[in-house]
């Protein structure tokens, strides 16, 4: 279960190190994501975190909004 | 595991910087002036207007104790009957637009509109500054 943050704690699990991950589709995270943001669309997410996410660092999802 | 439940919207909003190909471009957050002078429902337009042009500026915006926009004063307003209260006076409600909209669809809807000036907020009302058409590339 994931763990709601808010701005704040976003910027300081950044600056941790924190990975952070953008689950909207591909064609919108070209178009702009947070810094350093890896892109794992919802749909690709189980299969692709196993793969590409380092277990021992913080992860930090989001999507377009609160909706 | 985390969850930045307010998204990339609120990130926008806020006016931090993103990555993309959308980036590069200017939005509001980059032109917007911050330094434009506030006031509160209850004052008297004279003082007011008196206050605003010492700070160089003749636009003010009414604010909500929690700074939420609740209305503007352009140059117009702000030459009507001194003793008039903002309440009075002030175009209530006026569009506002997000930090992170792109400088070149706020000037097309400045210049359609012909507006003057436009207050830009965060996404629950509260104010980051005005933009005024010269901010925009207008004359």
């Amino acid at each position: 279960m994931a763990r709601e943050i808010d701005r704040d704690e976003v910027q300081r699990l950044m600056a941790q190190g924190a990975q952070i991950v953008d689950v909207l589709p591909a064609r919108e995270y070209r178009e702009d994501h947070l810094p350093g943001a890896i892109n794992l669309p919802l749909r690709k997410i189980e299969a692709g975190a196993l793969r590409v996410l380092d277990p021992s660092r913080p992860v930090v999802v989001y999507c377009a909004d609160p909706g | 595991m985390y969850d930045y439940w307010t998204g990339i919207l609120d990130w926008k909003t806020a006016g931090l910087p993103v990555e993309g190909t959308s980036a590069q471009q200017p939005r509001l957050v980059d032109v917007v002036r911050r330094d434009v002078p506030t006031c509160s429902l209850g004052e008297r337009l004279g003082d007011v207007r008196d206050r605003a042009a010492a700070a160089g500026w003749d636009a003010c915006v009414v604010v909500s104790d929690g700074h939420v926009v609740l209305g503007l004063l352009r140059a117009a307003e702000l030459r009507g009957d001194p003793d008039q209260l903002v309440d009075q006076a002030m175009r209530p409600g006026p569009s506002t637009y997000r930090p992170f909209v792109p400088v070149a669809e706020l000037r097309g809807i400045m210049s359609d509109r012909n507006l003057e000036s436009s207050p830009v907020t965060t996404s629950d009302g509260r104010l980051v500054g005005l933009v005024r058409k010269q901010d925009v590339g207008l004359r």
